[in-house]
């Protein structure tokens, strides 16, 4: 399976400022290994000890926020965006 | 007013370096996660960890009531505790802020309380707290050099931001839920910005604006980029309280939670006058107000969860719907640790709000609000709020936005010919 994931801003030191990277992995976890395989240390940033999504980081399988699925466990269809966006609501 | 005196250069701008003492006693932004540091600049997010970031101050900080109280009436007369320079009041803004603080004595005996105020925000220049937030922003924005004032809203925001642009002869654009009430479209809309509905809910606009900010690199959105000045404006509805009270804080405060940072900053705001020695810091609980169909945040707070799941709003309380509220884990430590609540009330409870409200003190309230009295009725009646307590309740918008609500409930008493028999038949003597 192959993800195409867009990276936040704030991430994209660790992309050499690339907004997009594609990357293999069959589930939301998977696709933060690769990435992480990658562009090292950009996983820490998003999965904490426990290994959980940290709470202010938001992620979305195409426009679904994996917390209303499985959170690392969410599947990744073939060319799907994962997209990763820090949590901040205004109102 | 912070733990540390360090006062860090401010980091690059869309135009460059950013003027000495842009933003007042602002000292730097810090990780309200990790703790971490960063310059004052247009980030929102820690580098290390993603939390969100706070503005802190340099610890000596010298204010008495007499400075405040010579100052503008408007809330930039607490420019001291805020992240703005000086000179702010000389630059074009809604001058929002010192709105009533209204004595509630026929809506305190109704509910069987003792001192009741209501902090009435509708007053305010677009008619909700928002413009206070938005001042903050555009403040900031003008200093770090951005060209556009942006925001994703609920719909105070948007009418707040659109007004604040054009009084500083800059381009807005402004991103809403397509299914916002009309009245806020219209009051958004007139204002001569860019206005775009979105096809989705105020959490998909949000995530949108994210991107957006992301890449449109002279664009402030004021709720997302320059946040962490923006959220402080909150602060001056816990200064002007706690001055309209003779320099005291009430014990009790209903706030609603929508993103949640309206309570977190009503809170800070009472702990810094306590620190300046501005009031005595006499404990004030603090008590959140949701409506049901978005009430992440109460329904943590009755589970015993420190982390908010998010939700799918379906509620009448537009302004309030926001289903993954940033700042909910913190409306959860203060209300907590005040000994205060969080609470939901239901459509229908929400709608009721919003007449016994208008009905016993002449405010007509927005959704919020009915959210809010609601809520403090229902914290009374289930013995959580002490009625012997003097207590202060927000109201944060107009109920001219939101009609739609009460429209089915309200309406004439009776419709007559012009004649006085017409009117004696009809019973309405």
């Amino acid at each position: 399976m192959t993800a195409q994931v867009r990276i936040p801003t704030v991430l994209r030191n660790y992309t050499g400022g690339a907004k997009d990277v594609t990357v293999e992995g069959s589930t939301v976890g998977e696709v933060f290994e690769a990435l992480d395989a990658a562009h090292p240390g950009i996983r820490g940033r998003l999965v904490d000890e426990q290994n959980t999504l940290r709470r202010f980081v938001n992620v979305y399988v195409d426009n679904e926020d994996v917390r209303f699925a499985d959170g690392l466990g969410t599947p990744v269809a073939d060319r799907a965006q994962v997209s990763i966006i820090p949590s901040v609501a205004g109102g | 007013m912070s733990a540390s005196t360090t006062t860090l250069v401010p980091s690059e701008s869309p135009a460059g370096a950013v003027r000495p003492g842009a933003f007042g006693n602002a000292a730097a932004l810090a990780c309200r996660e990790c703790g971490a540091r960063q310059p004052l600049g247009a980030l929102f997010a820690c580098l290390d960890c993603f939390g969100p970031l706070e503005v802190v101050y340099a610890d000596e900080i010298v204010l008495s009531r007499e400075q405040i109280a010579a100052g503008p009436h408007n809330i930039w007369r607490y420019q001291p505790l805020l992240p703005v320079p000086v000179d702010v009041a000389s630059f074009p803004s809604t001058e929002p802020g010192m709105t009533r603080l209204v004595r509630a004595d026929n809506l305190a005996r109704e509910l069987g309380i003792r001192t009741l105020w209501v902090k009435d925000d509708s007053n305010n220049p677009t008619h909700s707290f928002k413009d206070r937030v938005v001042a903050v922003a555009l403040t900031a924005a003008r200093e770090l050099g951005f060209r556009v004032l942006a925001c994703p809203s609920t719909g105070n925001l948007a009418g707040a931001t659109a007004a604040a642009a054009a009084r500083a002869g800059i381009r807005s654009v402004v991103l809403v839920p397509k299914d916002l009430e009309p009245q806020k479209v219209l009051t958004t809309a007139v204002y001569g910005g860019t206005l775009v509905c979105v096809d989705g809910t105020y959490d998909d606009v949000n995530r949108l604006a994210i991107e957006i900010a992301g890449e449109q690199a002279d664009w402030a959105f004021v709720n997302v980029n320059v946040r962490p000045y923006y959220s402080e404006g909150s602060k001056t509805l816990a200064f002007e309280v706690a001055e309209q009270l003779g320099w005291r804080l009430p014990e009790q405060v209903v706030v609603p939670v929508a993103s949640g940072s309206q309570l977190t900053k009503i809170d800070k705001g009472f702990g810094e006058l306590g620190c300046l020695g501005l009031v005595e810091p006499t404990p004030c609980r603090v008590f959140g107000a949701q409506a049901t169909g978005c009430s992440p945040v109460a329904t943590a707070f009755a589970a015993g969860h420190d982390v908010v799941r998010p939700v799918r709003p379906d509620t009448i309380a537009k302004s309030l719907a926001i289903g993954d509220p940033a700042d909910g884990p913190y409306v959860l430590d203060i209300t907590r640790r005040t000994g205060g609540a969080v609470e939901s009330v239901s459509d229908e409870e929400i709608r009721a709000g919003i007449a016994l409200l208008a009905r016993t003190e002449g405010i007509f309230g927005e959704t919020a609000g009915g959210v809010t009295i609601a809520t403090l009725k229902k914290l009374v009646d289930g013995g959580r709020l002490d009625p012997d307590a003097e207590t202060v309740v927000f109201n944060t918008g107009d109920g001219l936005k939101t009609l739609d609500a009460v429209a089915d409930a309200v309406g004439p008493t009776a419709t007559i010919a012009a004649s006085y028999d017409a009117f004696v038949s009809a019973g309405l003597l």
